[in-house]
């Protein structure tokens, strides 16, 4: 039954009907106590690990992780500023592989993209088959890691965390049912007209009007580059820590840790106690996620919009 | 530049298959525009070419017994050095106990998040998109989608902030309550719900919004035209939402069905933190697949599993896409 209330204001621009088909009060007052509960769920978590990173070492050896420090200290992001050979090194590295990554994989999905956007391309059959082949088949782990690193020679370099990840069939999908729904023929028609290359045509036409989904498809690299780490587990052996992004750091520490633990009469109290604490651990989750978690809020309309594109099929 | 002057038809707004195949009749000549195009991609052809189709010959791997020679290159030595040795690398996984164990993990795993992950987030979009207060849905549905944006490296340290043994906050709360520390990490019957509970947290808010997208993409004069012939709001739901999100949930379940025999190798490594005692539960076929290549440097069954598991995959996508389009034509995949 649809609830009639005197207090319902309409909506802005609702028409008159929206009115009459509401949720009853009560339904809406359990359903909005289930939103927020989930919300917390989801939300909680990361203020958890936030606020352990705040904490100080004593509070922390006392009581264990807790929502309520005891006391809080600074100590933890003090002691990576100190540490910034490593992690800031580690920062570095995890930009400058997200800014490489982004961009290189920018210029290999647009391209093919809008080759692919293009009705009377004369490969074009040849080219989507191309694509679509790796969607349902690959080599698997053992003969990606072979080849990477035996004929390309990819082990222990920058390259082997950016080459891998440059491009995907999704991307490409997305890239041209934008071009090809988005770009008028007309432009491309003019280009043609006045004599321009398709090199021009795409650079100084095409690009121009796709920002939406350059930025779209950026957004999805930079979160990818950001994210990745099981390229430097599988590349990057343990005596090249200055090729290390943020998230691999966070990984060969719990390894080292772990490693320790197991066979502590190996090692001395000093070797131990160089180890990162507790806090400077959740300090560092903190580099990671903080840029993720304040910027997603204002990106992530890109990433529905990005879905429902690369949801028309071809 | 283009000299010479290009035949083309005039487009419609979309480029049907019929389009395509009325150009496709004559066989064109390749002009100098498809030789710019083909310029233009070809960084791209090659990258596909580089890291998706030469590693396809890594697939003899699987019925080879690779040994290095020293002096001799990589190519030689899988090529020519090695043996061949049939179908001996399967013969040996399917004699090893675990493998079954580790079929029954990605399978029975797979199931579960697929049913949760098709009637979960369904049931919130709808739920969400029907709220009053628009802000609240906003809000929430920000709050829901962050985990997406998280890798599985940062949420083993979530994870960890509760779970640790001695400093856990959910061991800080039974001992507090006067219970027993409980050993998470080392104790392998609760890691089955914790690894369904982790994977739906990190995945439910994403698929969330994928079916909201398509929910608010409803046209509202259908609701409108039932509430004049008096429809309730469950009626509503099932006779107007539900159908028209049909095309959507059969593609993510066509996808995860194809992925059936893939998992999340941060879930089942990173969380657990590759912990021996819950090797039982958490053993899954890419774990085993990477922990065969990397710490035991056993080539021959890594990719023997690797292949094992991607012709399965690839048939039961095909499969699964049959048995959707025979349901309902519309709603295939490819």
């Amino acid at each position: 039954m649809p609830a009639i209330t005197k207090k319902t204001t309409p909506r802005p621009t609702g028409d008159g009907l929206s009115r009459y088909n509401q949720l009853k009060p009560l339904t809406d007052f359990t359903f909005s106590v289930l939103f927020i509960l989930l919300a917390l769920l989801t939300f909680l978590p990361l203020l958890f690990v936030f606020i352990i990173s705040l904490s100080s070492e004593a509070t922390i050896a006392q009581h264990g992780y807790s929502f309520f420090p005891k006391e809080l200290s600074l100590d933890s992001y003090a002691y990576l500023w100190q540490s910034k050979d490593y992690i800031g090194r580690s920062f570095i590295n995890s930009i400058g592989i997200t800014i490489a990554g982004t961009l290189l994989g920018l210029v290999l999905t647009s391209t093919l993209g809008y080759t692919l956007s293009r009705p009377n391309y004369r490969l074009k059959r040849l080219y989507t088959v191309m694509i679509l082949v790796p969607m349902f088949f690959s080599g698997g782990l053992v003969a990606r890691y072979m080849v990477n690193t035996q004929i390309y020679g990819l082990k222990n370099t920058y390259l082997a965390l950016i080459l891998p990840g440059a491009c995907s069939t999704f991307y490409v999908i997305i890239m041209r049912t934008f071009f090809q729904t988005t770009v008028p023929d007309s432009i491309i028609e003019s280009g043609k007209i006045d004599g321009a290359s398709q090199f021009r045509i795409f650079t100084q036409l095409v690009l121009p009007i796709s920002l939406p989904v350059i930025a779209t498809i950026g957004l999805f690299f930079t979160f990818n580059y950001w994210n990745a780490w099981y390229g430097a587990m599988l590349y990057l052996d343990s005596n090249h820590r200055e090729l290390y992004p943020l998230q691999y750091v966070l990984i060969s520490i719990e390894r080292n840790i772990s490693f320790m633990a197991r066979n502590e009469e190996y090692f001395s109290e000093e070797i131990i106690a160089t180890l990162p604490t507790e806090t400077m651990r959740m300090a560092i989750v903190m580099v990671v996620v903080l840029p993720i978690a304040c910027s997603y809020p204002f990106f992530q309309r890109y990433f529905v919009g990005g879905l429902t594109i690369g949801a028309v099929k071809g | 530049m283009a000299q010479i002057p290009i035949p083309q038809k005039p487009q419609v707004e979309t480029t049907s298959p019929k389009g395509d195949a009325s150009i496709k009749k004559k066989r064109r000549r390749f002009t100098w525009d498809d030789l710019e195009l083909t310029l233009l991609s070809l960084p791209t052809v090659a990258w596909f070419i580089a890291f998706c189709y030469i590693p396809l010959f890594g697939i003899v791997f699987a019925f080879k017994n690779y040994k290095y020679k020293p002096g001799t290159g990589f190519i030689y030595s899988l090529f020519v050095h090695s043996k061949w040795v049939g179908l001996k690398n399967f013969k040996f996984l399917f004699r090893s106990p675990d493998i079954y164990n580790i079929f029954r993990n990605t399978i029975g795993y797979n199931l579960i998040f697929i049913l949760i992950g098709v009637t979960l987030p369904v049931a919130l979009a709808i739920m969400i998109t029907q709220l009053r207060s628009r802000k609240l849905a906003k809000v929430c549905q920000t709050a829901v989608f962050l985990p997406h944006f998280l890798s599985w490296v940062v949420i083993s340290y979530f994870v960890y902030a509760f779970l640790s043994t001695d400093k856990g906050l959910i061991n800080n709360i039974i001992v507090a309550t006067g219970g027993d520390r409980i050993m998470w990490y080392q104790n392998k019957s609760y890691w089955p719900f914790i690894l369904v509970f982790i994977n739906t947290w990190k995945t439910f808010g994403y698929s969330m919004v994928v079916y909201m997208a398509t929910i608010t993409g409803i046209d509202r004069s259908l609701y409108e035209s039932a509430v004049i012939d008096g429809a309730t709001k469950w009626q509503q739901c099932k006779g107007i939402t539900l159908p028209m999100l049909r095309p959507i949930i059969s593609i993510m379940f066509i996808l995860n069905v194809g992925h059936i025999f893939s998992t999340d190798f941060g879930l089942f490594y990173q969380v657990p933190r590759d912990s021996n005692s819950l090797i039982d539960v958490t053993q899954t076929l890419d774990v085993y697949v990477h922990k065969a290549l990397l710490q035991s440097n056993n080539y021959n069954y890594s990719s023997a599993v690797s292949l094992l598991q991607n012709t399965l995959g690839c048939i039961l996508l095909i499969a699964a896409n049959l048995v959707v389009k025979r349901i309902d034509p519309e709603s295939g995949l490819f």
